[in-house]
């Protein structure tokens, strides 16, 4: 099922970075949804503690193109991936198992809706966090992570979607809360609208401050000289 | 959703002249310099007489852009700077992001490792806990508290000292376990001050508990329930004090706490004086892990077999302990090179002082220095 939702979506726009470059293990069983930070389940159950390092070592001493081989993410199968994916079909681009974590990437048509689905119907009741992800040389550069946990099912997940630059998402205050500082800061580092914020502003960096600092394009000294002038009374704050 | 319309954090703050003049309502400023905001926060309070009508966080003032810097420093070159945020439980940190790492590469400390971190991170456990039960009592009037807690916590001190040689910052974990073997004399080091702390706790309980001063600035003062909590993301000793029993050492247990015996303190009331009941509980049931876990700290390697330049696989993780504060979780985003592509760290401190809004509104505005106390922030953590 994992396999029809993944083909249509070319591995630009896909899960972007688990999928490239990586060699598929030929023998890696599919890993239930388990908890995440579970110790007793390491994604490769035969190696003794302390030797999966062997896993990235080969890789290390090899030329470039080859990336650390790691282990490959899983589809993620359980009752609720396939209730939301029989109501939402192809919205639900993605849903795989990576390092026992589980997370689905949506199309971010979907957002508010299966959020709030997700809230009231699969007691994900506890918004951990909301960040995003810059990928400049993507046709849709950012990815926004909503992280989600549930206090009766002890389980959390990932739910990804991707937005080109200047879409705005609407915003899941309405739905948690919480979100309110979460997605202030992610307007403040990225430049992120969330449409139906009560209060859309920056949060960390003061309120007439120009750039969004975790862009991969804006520099790590970088600085809004201007403002530092201006409001410091110095050339510059290096 | 109307249920949520409460939560409404923006204020229409009006020109300060008009509020002056036309009405009873009066906006004052607290902070950003001021000893009861326990570092740089500022309040905008907006007020009726001496009722709180709502408030307004400004925070940023120590922002230092710790997740911009991780993606210009390896794995390793990273380590020290999460010993930054929360300050004073810099171990909790560090234990967190060394053991993300080590999730992301596959690589599981070995077992005499993780005893050290569990032993530190309680012992840390401890050290916030008492930091914040003296300045907390301080905020509100007991001046007595602060010195026994002080002098107390000095004993912890004196063993990162001597375990790492760093005091606060103590970067005492690395990638795959720990750096330092334990000094001669460790385990009795930890068994005297075990020895010596039990009856200080008793001590502190003795001055506050039933002291009818303390009891009547923190009954029934910054209540917020368990479903607010949960809305608003609050999590650790707060969510507890409102009857969750919640605690991620027990619901997703990471290092060895699986091993160990302890309970998990929870509140009725939600209640200012609730936190401090669970904090105070919380306390004793770290002496009760540290008592079991200094006697079999088990024998062999303290690191595991990590590669010298450390370049996790491309991929994602979350992960997150349970730090003195609440949840702490980090999120790295790896591209296969040896500098983190994306490190988000997922601060408690700073999902928690969300909900100060909604723990002051319809309160005194003394007790705003009370809610700004329990609420136990660090302002190197709400602003990274």
């Amino acid at each position: 099922m994992a396999d029809e939702t993944k083909a249509p979506a070319p591995p630009p726009s896909g899960e972007p970075k688990d999928s490239q470059g990586k060699p598929n293990p030929p023998s890696v069983e599919p890993v239930p949804a388990k908890k995440p930070g579970d110790p007793a389940a390491p994604a490769n159950p035969g190696a003794p503690p302390g030797s999966p390092g062997k896993v990235a070592a080969p890789a290390h001493h090899e030329a470039a193109p080859a990336k650390p081989a790691g282990p490959a993410a899983n589809p993620w199968n359980s009752e609720m991936i396939s209730r939301l994916k029989m109501q939402y079909g192809s919205g639900i681009r993605e849903a795989s198992v990576y390092l026992s974590q589980s997370y689905m990437v949506l199309d971010s048509s979907l957002i508010p809706e299966l959020l709030q689905v997700l809230r009231d119907q699969e007691q994900f009741d506890y918004c951990v966090d909301i960040t995003a992800l810059h990928y400049p040389e993507k046709e849709k550069p950012f990815e926004v992570i909503w992280i989600l946990y549930s206090f009766a099912r002890n389980e959390r997940i990932r739910v990804k979607t991707e937005i080109s630059d200047g879409q705005v998402l609407p915003s899941s205050f309405p739905i948690w809360p919480t979100a309110n500082w979460l997605e202030r800061e992610v307007y403040d580092m990225f430049g992120i609208r969330f449409d139906g914020h009560p209060d859309m502003k920056r949060i960390l960096l003061p309120e007439d401050w120009k750039g969004h600092p975790l862009r991969k394009d804006y520099g790590i000294i970088q600085q809004d000289n201007e403002w530092v002038q201006i409001n410091l009374g110095i050339e510059s704050g290096q | 959703m109307p249920e949520t319309t409460k939560y409404l954090s923006h204020l229409e703050l009006g020109e300060p002249d008009q509020t002056f003049l036309d009405s009873n309502e009066l906006i004052i400023n607290m902070g950003p310099q001021h000893p009861a905001t326990h570092g740089v926060l500022r309040v905008i309070l907006k007020l009726d007489g001496e009722k709180v009508l709502g408030t307004q966080c400004v925070i940023g003032y120590l922002h230092r852009g710790v997740e911009k810097i991780a993606e210009h420093r390896t794995y390793t070159m990273f380590n020290p700077y999460v010993d930054r945020m929360d300050y004073v439980a810099a171990v909790s940190n560090g234990l967190g992001y060394c053991e993300t790492v080590e999730k992301l590469m596959n690589v599981e400390a070995p077992p005499r490792a993780n005893y050290i971190r569990v032993i530190l991170a309680e012992l840390n456990r401890l050290a916030s806990h008492m930091l914040w039960l003296g300045t907390h009592a301080l905020d509100i009037g007991a001046i007595t508290p602060l010195f026994y807690t002080f002098r107390d916590r000095e004993e912890i001190l004196k063993i990162f000292e001597k375990y790492c040689g760093a005091r606060l910052t103590t970067h005492a974990f690395r990638i795959g376990g720990c750096q330092y073997e334990t000094y001669d004399g460790f385990e009795q080091d930890v068994t005297k001050f075990l020895k010596f702390v039990a009856p200080k706790i008793d001590e502190y309980e003795e001055l506050l508990t039933t002291n009818r001063i303390w009891v009547e600035r923190t009954k029934k003062v910054g209540y917020i329930s368990a479903e607010d909590c949960k809305a608003l993301g609050v999590t650790g000793p707060v969510l507890r004090a409102s009857g969750v029993k919640w605690d991620l050492r027990k619901a997703q247990p990471y290092a060895v706490y699986r091993d160990f015996d302890f309970d998990i303190p929870v509140g009725t009331h939600g209640d200012t004086y609730d936190r401090y009941l669970v904090r105070m509980q919380e306390m004793r049931q770290s002496l009760r892990i540290l008592e079991q876990a200094v006697g079999k700290i088990p024998e062999g390697p303290i690191m595991a077999k990590v590669p010298k330049v450390i370049k996790p696989a491309v991929g994602e993780i979350y992960h997150s302990i349970e730090a003195p504060k609440g949840e702490l979780g980090y999120f790295i985003v790896s591209d296969g090179s040896t500098q983190p592509y994306r490190v988000r760290v997922r601060p408690p401190s700073f999902v928690n002082l969300q909900a100060l809004d909604q723990m002051v509104r319809g309160q005194l505005v003394a007790d705003v220095i009370a809610v700004i106390g329990t609420l136990d922030i660090v302002l190197g953590e709400v602003d990274r």
